[in-house]
């Protein structure tokens, strides 16, 4: 009984919430409409880390490394021509998950901080790369001359098509980890972010287990990667900067780990908080430091557990 | 109206709140003009004191452009290019502003110059000066008041080449704006490059860099550190000995009114080019350095004068126009003549709209207040342009 | 490289390593004993950098500047220990993360709005700004030579206190089994706000010592914070014999990196190196946690 009003009340947030970022669109000025797509973009990539670090225990401090993979390897196509969605974004996917997978058989050896700053290292190695990159561009980065087409027929290059294209690519992402999050393989993985040794005791190939976490929140984190180079039509190596992946935390801490929906909600609230706190001060961020602290001393679930607390008791 | 009920109940709390704060609704007749700049973060002290710069523009314009009364918006770009874009584009269909100013970084300009010029908006840039802007990319929506990125570091390139300098031994950052300074340096300078290093973009210690200096003795150094960067590495070069040893050259990039104070007597002596130095005599020009120096406590720095020029540019477009900004045509052809008093001096737009001026050459000194100030004590070019023009499409 | 060259380029790896060994015998301390993931140690560390230049200005002294500027950091740390930062312990480390994270956002800006954004000067007197030949014809910075003391010094108290003192001896119990020194009825709490204080301490005189060759600006920390975090990954989180070891380590393949090595893969020497240890030893070189 409980669990039916439990499920009602996410339901019913869930559903509003999604029919305002339907309208937005069709209400919403130009503007706004970009600025939601990137709150969505940044949405998925918060959902990536969460399925890592919420349900893995993994805390990567170089997750950026795979938006920045995914967003190049579409600007890289993009500057030999490529511009079909079809084939660019999966390739974005697939080298990100090429990367995830040696950097997690290196890294997984080690869990903790000792993690966290091997996630890092890799990640600033990346960044060092592309910077390197004289050919596309440097550390100045690239600019894209248009959108990817998707089948040749839908041009992205209208903010509403390109926002519903992310609004639906963002629904895909949180089914696909709500369905793996519920499956045995979530299971065993909430199990080994438990306690590893009494899993591997069981028999269970913790290692492959979490490495194969890994390479999936990459995959996810990859195609964030190629949305966001044709969201801003730019691809630079600030994208892979250690202090990308300190924001990405912050979004999934702030709006509750392990919910799936808390870390999209964190994007949301950190990147509104950031626009609207910027537009009043040009001192902003004095503001923004002490919010988070508030946030995270009065929330022990962030957002997400602030909202549901109260269903919660009625169970 | 009806839609703005449907609108304003359709949307959640959060983007109420938004917009509740974002929009502003505006009367026709004003200016509007965006300022994007690095308000935070290390590169901040370029954005504000451009802002100053462009301020004092404003103020001397009687708080006016071209006659019309301005609404000054403030963006920060937080020096990353996807931030510039998202407020350029703000700026553009939220705030609707006529004309965007300011852009500190060149990579925030690559990002957003054909996005604000697509949409028809004035671009004029008072820092950033990307060699692709200035030739085969050339817009004609975009105005660059201060200089093109080689310029400055071919004037000492130059100086160097006259002086009969043999070899030069030459440091950067290791970004585009470092490798693009060292080639304007080396375009104009033949003789012997002994070494050509790179260090890491805000690398705080240059010990080991200046050790590797002091062992290969080179007849002369240049070097082109921006901001915080450049404060640590004249510190250190004073404090190694190497000052005594192996002359230094840089521009005003490295040594300027804003970061002199910082480095304090180690700057003394430097040799530096720049467009522009406090003591150049103009009446625009003293009358800038006067009123900055009695309204901020501190002496402008090349920066500001950009910011300065800026304003005044654009007052002067707005002024042929009556302060109009629909006639898009007319508004451009107003810009092309560049019809104001640069603090700077002679000033006029080339063929890809980025300044032919004069590069003078300066050394830190101090004045009777013991301030440290630059003064110039030469040129290197008059009326020069920058090595990319002719690959610019544009004829007008 | 002559040989020569290549003693100048080691003595510049050994001073850039006492630099990040002040910071991260602080950090290390911190986190293996109070298990206090403190981000905003850098900006303990811009803070008494900021502190000493403003003293500078006001008393004209580099010597009292310091001798106020280090109290001064420490009474800002413990502060900040005793109101915030003690109800993160029985968090997690991410909440940490995120906490410190917050305030370096908030210092960064503070620091910005009471001093402005320009960088701020930072003089040596006359007697410190030279150089001296210490062997024939090799000539080193007066000031360099004189960080590389401190630095020594520092790490011969530290190891004096931690090995010598019964405060060192807590320690050195808290870093291996907190609970334990706890259920001893230590008072904790005082322990904690005197470690704190003396992370900060060791923070502050970084900056300060840094504050004369670098310049003084907001974020000066964070790149600082990161190789600090490098050191003490791969000395050993807990234990301030690795963090000596690891930041020579770090200072000398920095220093021998960035000439010896191109510019793309000198920035990455620090990352390989700690990547590579990780995999021999995924717990640093002396792990203190039992």
């Amino acid at each position: 009984m409980a669990d039916l009003r439990l499920l009602d009340a996410r339901g019913c947030a869930l559903l509003l919430l999604l029919s305002v970022l339907a309208a937005v669109p069709l209400y919403g000025d130009p503007f706004t409409t970009r600025f939601f797509t990137r709150i969505m973009i940044y949405a998925i990539l918060a959902l990536s880390l969460d399925l890592i670090l919420g349900y893995g225990g993994m805390a990567s401090l170089g997750h950026a490394a795979f938006l920045g993979i995914g967003a190049y390897t579409v600007g890289i196509l993009a500057r030999y021509g490529i511009q079909s969605a079809i084939i660019a974004w999966p390739l974005a996917m697939a080298a990100s998950m090429l990367v995830a997978l040696f950097i997690g058989v290196v890294s997984l050896r080690t869990s903790g901080t000792y993690f966290i700053m091997i996630t890092l290292a890799f990640a600033q190695m990346l960044y060092y790369f592309f910077v390197s990159l004289k050919g596309f561009g440097g550390s100045d980065g690239m600019p894209l001359p248009v959108r990817n087409t998707l089948g040749g027929i839908m041009d992205l290059g209208r903010h509403a098509t390109f926002y519903y294209v992310v609004l639906l690519t963002m629904l895909a992402a949180l089914g696909l980890s709500h369905r793996i999050v519920h499956s045995r393989f979530g299971m065993v993985i909430g199990g080994i972010r438990e306690n590893e040794q009494r899993m591997r005791s069981l028999g269970i190939a913790t290692f492959r287990y979490k490495l194969t976490c890994f390479v999936i929140a990459a995959a996810l984190a990859g195609l964030a990667g190629a949305l966001i180079a044709n969201q801003i039509l730019y691809v630079s190596p600030a994208l892979l900067h250690w202090t990308r992946s300190g924001e990405i935390l912050i979004m999934v801490v702030l709006g509750g780990m392990r919910s799936l929906v808390g870390p999209m909600l964190g994007a949301m609230a950190l990147l509104i908080a950031e626009e609207v706190l910027s537009s009043m001060t040009e001192h902003w961020m004095i503001l923004l430091g002490p919010l988070m602290i508030v946030v995270v001393l009065s929330g022990r679930t962030g957002i997400y557990g602030l909202l549901t607390k109260g269903s919660r008791s009625h169970g | 109206m009806h839609q703005r009920m449907v609108s304003l109940a359709a949307k959640g709390l959060s983007v109420s709140l938004f917009l509740l704060v974002c929009g502003v609704a505006s009367a026709a007749e004003k200016v509007k003009v965006g300022y994007i700049a690095t308000m935070s973060g290390p590169g901040a002290s370029l954005g504000t004191d451009i802002l100053d710069g462009f301020k004092m523009g404003l103020k001397h314009c009687g708080d006016k452009l071209g006659g019309a009364p301005v609404e000054l918006i403030v963006g920060d770009d937080q020096f990353k290019p996807e931030v510039g874009v998202q407020v350029a584009t703000r700026m553009i269909e939220k705030d609707k502003v006529d004309i965007i100013t300011g852009i500190v970084f060149s990579n925030v300009m690559m990002a957003i110059a054909r996005p604000v010029t697509d949409a028809g908006i004035f671009l004029v840039s008072a820092n950033a000066g990307p060699s692709p802007l200035a030739g085969e990319g050339c817009l004609p929506n975009l105005f660059t008041v201060s200089w093109q990125n080689d310029q400055t570091h071919e004037a000492m390139g130059k100086y160097l080449q006259d002086k009969g300098i043999k070899g030069v031994y030459l440091m950067a950052p290791n970004y585009q704006a470092g490798k693009d300074g060292l080639e304007g340096f080396k375009r104009y300078f033949k003789g012997e490059i002994r070494a050509e290093v790179y260090t890491e973009p805000n690398q705080p210690d240059y010990a080991a860099e200046l050790a590797q200096l002091r062992s290969a003795n080179p007849e002369a150094v240049f070097v082109f550190y921006p901001g915080g960067m450049g404060v640590n590495f004249i510190k250190q070069y004073a404090q190694a000995g190497l000052k005594d040893k192996i002359p230094l050259y840089t521009t005003a990039f490295t040594v300027n009114e804003a970061v002199l104070p910082a480095m304090g007597d180690a700057a003394l002596g430097i040799v530096n080019t720049s467009f522009w130095s406090p003591d150049i005599d103009n009446p625009a020009n003293s009358k800038f350095v006067a009123d900055f120096l009695s309204t901020h406590k501190r002496l402008p720095s090349p920066f500001a004068a950009q910011g300065y020029d800026a304003a005044m540019l654009i007052d002067s477009a707005l002024l042929a126009t009556g302060g109009q900004t629909g006639d898009k045509d007319r508004l451009r052809a107003a810009f092309r003549k560049a019809d104001f008093q640069s603090v700077r001096g002679s000033f006029k737009f080339n063929r890809n709209q980025f300044p032919i001026q004069d590069f003078y050459i300066r050394e830190v000194i101090k004045d009777q207040d013991h301030q440290l100030i630059g003064r110039i004590t030469g040129v290197a070019f008059k009326d020069h342009s920058d090595a990319y023009c002719e690959k610019c499409p544009m004829k007008w | 490289m002559d040989l020569v060259l290549l003693f100048v380029q080691g003595l510049n790896g050994l001073q850039f390593g006492v630099m990040l060994f002040l910071m991260a015998a602080g950090m290390t301390l911190v986190f293996g004993v109070m298990d206090l993931l403190n981000l905003a140690h850098g900006s303990l560390y811009m803070l008494g950098a900021y502190l000493a230049a403003t003293l500078q200005v006001h008393t004209g002294s580099f010597p009292i500047a310091l001798a106020l500027a280090v109290p001064a950091t420490v009474l800002i740390g413990m502060a900040l220990e005793a109101t915030l930062l003690c109800r993160l312990y029985d968090r997690d480390h991410l909440d940490h993360a995120t906490m410190t994270f917050a305030l370096i956002l908030f210092f960064n800006e503070l620091v910005r709005i009471i001093w402005g954004p320009q960088a701020r000067f930072m003089g040596l007197p006359d007697q410190l700004s030279g150089h001296v030949e210490i062997l024939p014809g090799v000539t080193y910075p007066v000031y360099r030579l004189l960080i590389i003391g401190v630095g020594l010094l520092v790490a011969g108290f530290l190891y004096w206190l931690i090995m010598r003192t019964r405060l060192g001896m807590l320690i050195r119990a808290g870093a291996s089994n907190r609970e334990m020194v706890n259920a001893l009825g230590v008072n904790i709490k005082l322990l904690y706000t005197l470690l704190f204080g003396l992370g900060a301490a060791l923070a502050g005189l970084a900056g300060m010592m840094a504050g004369p060759i670098l310049s003084i600006e907001a974020g000066m920390g964070e790149p600082i914070l990161i190789l600090t975090l490098v050191v003490i990954v791969i000395g050993g989180i807990g234990s301030v014999r690795g963090a000596f070891l690891a930041s020579l380590l770090v200072g000398v393949a920095d220093t021998f990196g960035r000439v010896l090595l191109p510019p793309a893969l000198a920035s990455m020497v620090i990352y390989i190196l700690m990547a590579a240890v990780l995999f021999w030893r995924p717990q640093g070189l002396f792990p203190s946690h039992g």
